[in-house]
């Protein structure tokens, strides 16, 4: 008889509640934007007005001359590496001669207040010699570069199969995506404590502490170990975080003056200030049989990476492996690139790639479902991707591969009611508006798939530290928690290993423990997840051994059983954590997957994934065709999710990434007019509300994952994957409208073409 | 209030208790004055400009967004902020100080990063004390002022929802 650990109440599998919540719920959590230091200044920073121009001079003294202003520096002031970024460093700290897109940083100011910040931006004096901003992304590759790197951040190249294959039946598109922000609600914000050693301590909202600290030191021109970066209440981030942003400018600051800088972002500098989704164009060809099965996915994409490189490089990486969808394609051909632009800096977003081509790879299962006279599900389950099936690199998905049950699972639910006579409920909302006549109903089907955790070789480890003394179980891990709820499930997995729930998380910092890599590609429960099991399972034989030498038995008369260490006869039984008091078990690992390796740059064919994550969504919508207002009435989802560690935070992650999903599909895009963003701020920037979102039913698809503790995937980005496709099918099928780009605007409804 | 319009100082009065504000500019908004002035950083700074909601505070019992009020003109108001809605109405707080819809937002998941938190915490409490029985799209439709980006709102109108079934007993 397995007998639990007494009491234990925070085990895998249960719902518990996050360790933080009290004090988000109470106002006392300490965001990054509530830091506050007595002697501490406030920065700020002189932004381009213009996305492409040559700075002729710069005028400092006027804002000198501002009582209370402490520091005015420019690229000057910078004593390391000028220029940083994620992949290559192409970014300057300050721009010093000429500015590529509206928002470059190009001064900054350390002032008493945020009052006189404003004023001492507006007083310095910065002559442009304005240029004409490169901003179409189709000519970027062959116009005049804009940056020594060039134009052409990087192409990817898969020929998998037999390129020449032709199918009975071919269909053909144009999609585009729009660029997305990520939006989060608490906008870029730290503090930088200078040392007085020449050292200093960043404290900050990020996705990842030891990324940063590299770029951040490599400009700073100090060691790693001298610049100490720890993490800070972090009000979300889906991608926006990975990069640096004011993290140099209040360093150095805070180095030019002596004293605490903090810098916090406004609404409309956070948009100018962090990357954004790439927008996409992208031509499909699909060619199948008569039958209906695919015979070869032919797709041209390109990405749009604005002024500098961030990860765009990983990005298009993503969106050539994923471009063809979940499906057994045995030939394809897709050339995919991405290009620098004038337009606004794009980088990483929940989905990551895989975004983009999900909305053309199931545009074009519909065409095809069309034209052969087939059902949208059924061609889908025809095709659906298998494990032990190949992907357009060549590789074989040796993981769970749920497809055909996602899909089936999404179109289980029985499909809602007709609409009811609630005002509320019609397109247009409560400002009722549409006329019932002109609405009408349509129902879309979308299917997604993506990696989980870093590809294409890149190295990708996480550190964690397990310390057991007296019950008490202490943990160490630099993922940065932003959100998503590692916080709560480290803790779940040390206390289902080790018996108790008496477990802390330290503070995740770089100055106690290694990286724990990026929280992005829905990897930190798959990695980070990983190695707080492998410490506490260290912890643990440790405990067994120990156990086993005091009581004078074979170590292996003792085993781990549910949190308790005990022999078969039951003269040892007791709980792991508290099996030894006084002594000390510590343990500090690091964790990888698998190897993963580059593709090959002429084929695109290689073993580059480590573990890939599908969902499937049902959209119903209601259309006023007259109006073009939609009513997204319903999203029901099968998501592949390996098993769920807190079922309950992970329907959270399934909502959220959904709604962010249904933003895409009919309202949210930062809109450019010649490299200048329009609506840099939440009242032209639309974000979903609650009257915005429709209602989500959610079957989670729970197969154990190798490699993943307890066998857990990532669960982050699969929501925001075919949430959007299955929208837009859905206003697809209410209008009988091509609608090939997102966000599907009243006016491409109401007034096409 | 006294002094000048580029140092005045005068009294607000905030989860019960006078505070004193020294030395502040007349155009200082309620939130700024109540983060950087007064140490409640409670109420949130996610747009400034009233679009979503994460400020919300309480003045003589109307929902505001405290980033479009200024200070100076709430002197002689009660003020009630995230920190201090347990003083709203005992009959709704427990053993650990957290009202029923602060509990709620902690046991249905309604509360992923925490920004939105403290403005929809304000802002439910300003609808079950109006409306103690809201239907759905009432609840929605007094919530469409609060943005949140984690969550896709479910788990909120989870908590709103346990906490109508509860109060109703």
């Amino acid at each position: 008889m397995v007998e639990l650990a007494t009491g234990i109440r925070n085990t895998i599998g249960n719902s518990i509640d996050r360790p933080d919540a009290i004090d988000k719920v109470l106002g006392a959590f300490e965001f990054s934007n509530d830091l506050h230091h007595e002697q501490m200044l406030w920065g700020a920073v002189v932004r381009s007005p213009h996305p492409h121009a040559r700075i002729v001079s710069v005028n400092i003294a006027p804002a000198l001359a501002i009582a209370g202003v402490a520091a005015v520096i420019t690229h000057d002031d910078v004593p390391g590496l000028s220029t940083y970024g994620l992949i290559t460093h192409d970014q300057p700290v300050f721009a010093s001669d000429v500015v590529r897109y509206q928002g470059e940083a190009v001064v900054g100011i350390a002032a008493d207040s945020p009052d006189t910040c404003r004023r001492a931006v507006a007083a310095v004096e910065v002559v442009y010699e304005v240029l004409p901003p490169l901003t179409d992304m189709m000519l970027a590759a062959d116009a005049d570069p804009i940056h020594p790197d060039g134009n052409v951040i990087r192409r990817v190249p898969i020929r998998f199969g037999d390129v020449d294959a032709v199918g009975d039946v071919v269909a053909e598109g144009n999609y585009e995506m729009g660029m997305q922000d990520q939006a989060f609600m608490g906008p870029e914000a730290g503090m930088a404590i200078p040392a007085g050693d020449g050292s200093v301590d960043l404290y900050l909202s990020t996705q990842w502490l030891h990324e940063d600290r590299d770029q951040v030191a490599a400009c700073l021109g100090l060691e790693p170990v001298d610049v100490r970066l720890h993490l800070a209440g972090t009000g979300g981030a889906f991608g926006a975080r990975e990069d640096v942003s004011f993290h140099v400018h209040a360093c150095l600051l805070a180095l030019h003056t002596g004293r605490p800088v903090k810098m916090q972002y406004r609404r409309d500098e956070s948009f100018l200030g962090h990357v954004h989704r790439h927008p996409a164009k992208m031509h499909y060809r699909h060619h199948a049989t008569a039958d209906g099965r695919l015979v070869k996915v032919e797709c041209d994409i390109v990405l749009d990476g604005g002024a500098y490189a961030s990860s765009s490089f990983a990005v298009v990486g993503n969106a050539a492996r994923f471009a063809a969808g979940p499906y057994k394609v045995p030939n394809a051909v897709i050339n995919a690139s991405v290009v620098r632009t004038n337009n606004p800096p794009c980088g990483a977003m929940r989905g990551f790639g895989a975004v983009q081509v999900c909305l053309g790879h199931e545009a074009q299962m519909d065409k095809l479902a069309a034209a052969l006279g087939m059902d949208p599900v059924e061609i889908r389950l025809l095709n659906a991707l298998e494990t032990g099936d190949r992907t357009i690199t060549g590789q074989i998905v040796d993981g769970v591969a749920p497809v055909r049950e996602c899909i089936e699972a999404a179109v289980a639910f029985e499909l809602p009611a007709p609409r009811g006579a609630d005002l509320f409920d019609q397109p247009g909302g409560a400002g009722r508006t549409a006329d019932a006549l002109a609405v009408r109903r349509g129902v879309g089907i979308a299917v997604g798939f993506k990696n989980a955790a870093f590809a294409e070789g890149f190295i990708d480890d996480s550190h964690a530290r397990c310390r057991l003394v007296d019950g008490k179980v202490t943990l160490w891990c630099a993922a940065a928690e932003v959100g998503q709820g590692f916080v709560t499930i480290a803790r779940q997995i040390a206390s289902t290993v080790l018996g108790t729930d008496d477990v802390e998380l330290t503070r995740a910092s770089t100055v106690d423990i290694g990286s724990a890599g990026s929280s992005s590609a829905s990897r930190q429960t798959y990695m980070s997840g990983g190695a707080v099991l492998k410490a506490c399972n260290e912890v643990a034989e440790q405990v067994r051994i120990a156990l086993a030498a005091a009581h004078g038995v074979p170590s292996e008369a003792v085993g781990l059983v549910d949190g308790r260490a005990r022999t078969l006869d039951g003269s040892i039984d007791v709980v792991i954590a508290e099996a030894l008091p006084g002594e000390r078990f510590e343990a500090d690992v690091r964790h990888m997957h698998r190897d993963t390796f580059p593709l090959d740059p002429e084929t695109g064919q290689g073993d580059c994934d480590v573990s890939w994550i599908f969902a499937a969504h049902r959209a119903v919508v209601d259309v006023d065709v007259e109006l073009g207002l939609v009513n997204v009435v319903e999203v029901t989802t099968g998501q592949d999710v390996g098993i769920a560690l807190n079922p309950l935070h992970v329907l959270g992650q399934i909502e959220g990434g959904i709604s962010q999903g249904v933003g895409l599909a009919v309202m949210e895009e930062i809109v450019t007019i010649d490299g200048v963003v329009k609506n840099a701020s939440f009242t032209d920037y639309l974000l979903p509300t609650i009257v915005d979102m429709p209602k989500v039913r959610v079957t989670l698809i729970e197969h154990p994952e190798d490699g993943g503790p307890f066998g857990a995937k990532g669960v982050g980005e699969t929501p925001s994957l075919s949430s959007t496709p299955a929208v837009a099918a859905a206003i697809r099928n209410a209008t009988g409208l091509e609608l090939a780009r997102v966000p599907i605007r009243p006016q491409d409804i109401a007034l096409p073409n | 209030m006294t002094g000048s319009l580029e140092s005045l100082t005068y009294q607000l009065r905030i989860n019960g208790a006078l505070h004193t504000v020294d030395g502040a500019w007349l155009g200082e908004s309620l939130l700024y004055v109540l983060r950087e002035r007064l140490g409640l950083p409670g109420a949130k700074n996610a747009c400034e400009q009233g679009e979503c909601g994460s400020c919300s505070v309480l003045i003589d019992n109307v929902l505001v967004c405290s980033c479009l009020e200024l200070a100076a003109a709430a002197v002689d108001t009660d003020i009630v902020t995230v920190e201090g809605v347990a003083g709203l109405d005992a009959a709704f707080v427990d053993g650990d100080g957290l009202t029923d819809v602060q509990r709620a937002f902690i046991t249905e998941g309604a509360v992923q990063c925490g920004f939105c938190t403290p403005g929809l915490i304000v802002a439910v409490h300003d609808l079950l004390a109006a409306n103690p029985e809201p239907t759905a799209s009432q609840t929605r439709e007094a919530l469409a002022g609060n943005l949140c980006r984690c969550t896709g709102y479910g788990r909120i109108e989870a908590a709103v929802e346990h906490v109508i079934e509860v109060r109703r007993g």
